[in-house]
């Protein structure tokens, strides 16, 4: 009987996902009608309660992968994983306006480079705080403050120790994971109320999933603006890591 | 037909993620640079040229407008995913750059969007509600 739960709920995984996702929304939408008053949106408690459980998750299984290494919720790995997410992300452009990316474009790029330089200087300096001194170490923790795809390409590239490598990534989820969580309450402090600022800010921040869960719970129409910058950010960090960064790096502190 | 819009989006995906991957191979990077902003960018002249031509049905909409709203539950089910866990183990190193990071970032947003802003723009956005 349990058996026979248990095998159809992991041989539908994807279908089951929809189910979770469904039931997580629902809890998500009646605690903001009835235990915030629907002061914080149903959609930013939704992504605390996936963070919550992908906690959850990995204690319990001591896996990387949140919930989904639960093999019960196995199927929430295919719903939410990269194709997914991107093919969501994609659509989100079917409600954007061109006029609106052409006329933000040039701040966009902008505030893109700005935002890697600007991640990467942060992540220098703390790691200078915390005793770190070596150009590879400091290049390698100044790209995982960029995001967490950055700080491991870097790494390797250039041959970050395992200790280094994995604080950058570590590092650069915390990012996402903040991003994800702080929009939706902090954003109309910063003026994210237009399709200039949702590209500024997708520029700033980078990391696509945390701009784009966040801009999702703030207001789902900004997120094709912030995606459309986000989406080049980490390809321009790994491609500036390696080379330039690293470069100026050891120009500094030698090595 | 409802399949068409699902097939304009996932033929846009493909193009601009085939497109990202070769700019990495160009400029010498290990990753996909850009390929879903590249794909947005195609969808929206897409759809942009299909409004104009009068071919965008009611049901390609459906199509497109589906995926379009099961970007929260994605993102939901994305957020489960996480490696939390890692984020909260990676030390404090890790974290005081992370909020820091985050921080200041959110702070520089409303500076680096006044760049570049021209004034009868600002008139436009400001009185126009998303």
């Amino acid at each position: 009987m349990i058996e026979s739960i248990e095998n159809v709920l992991v041989g539908n995984g994807l279908i089951f996902g929809f189910a979770i996702v469904g039931a997580i929304m629902v809890i998500a939408y009646a605690l903001s009608k009835y235990a915030t008053r629907g002061l914080v949106h149903g959609s930013s408690i939704a992504i605390l309660l996936g963070l919550v459980l992908a906690y959850i998750g990995g204690r319990l299984t001591g896996g990387e992968n949140g919930l989904s290494d639960v093999s019960l919720f196995a199927g929430i790995s295919l719903l939410g994983g990269g194709m997914m997410r991107d093919f969501a992300i994609v659509a989100t452009a079917f409600g954007a306006d061109f006029r609106e990316i052409k006329r933000a474009g040039v701040t966009g790029v902008l505030a893109l480079v700005l935002g890697i330089l600007l991640s990467f200087t942060i992540g220098v300096v703390f790691a200078l705080m915390f005793g770190y001194t070596d150009a590879v170490s400091l290049t390698t923790i100044g790209a995982g403050a960029t995001t967490y795809i950055v700080g491991p390409v870097t790494g390797a590239a250039i041959g970050a120790s395992s200790e280094v490598i994995a604080i950058s990534i570590a590092a650069g989820l915390v990012k996402a994971i903040l991003t994800m969580a702080l929009t939706p309450f902090l954003g109309k402090y910063i003026g994210l109320d237009n399709p200039r600022s949702a590209m500024v800010f997708g520029g700033l921040l980078g990391t696509t999933s945390g701009v784009a869960g966040g801009l999702a719970a703030l207001n789902p129409k900004l997120v094709p603006y912030g995606a459309v910058t986000a989406t080049f950010y980490t390809g321009l960090g790994c491609l500036l890591g390696p080379s330039v960064l690293y470069m100026m790096m050891r120009l500094i502190f030698g090595g | 037909m409802v399949i068409y819009g699902v097939a304009i989006l996932a033929v846009c995906m493909i193009v601009g993620m085939l497109l990202g991957e070769w700019l990495g191979i160009a400029i010498g990077v290990e990753a996909n640079v850009g390929g879903v902003g590249i794909a947005m960018l195609i969808l929206i002249i897409v759809i942009d040229r299909l409004k104009i031509s009068n071919r965008l049905s009611e049901p390609t909409q459906m199509g497109l407008g589906f995926w379009n709203a099961m970007y929260i539950p994605i993102v939901v089910a994305m957020a489960a995913n996480q490696n939390v866990v890692a984020a909260l183990d990676g030390g404090p190193l890790a974290i005081v750059t992370g909020i820091a990071v985050v921080v200041i970032s959110f702070l520089a947003v409303p500076f680096v969007s006044r760049i570049g802003k021209g004034k009868s723009e600002s008139i436009d956005e400001g009185g126009r509600p998303l």
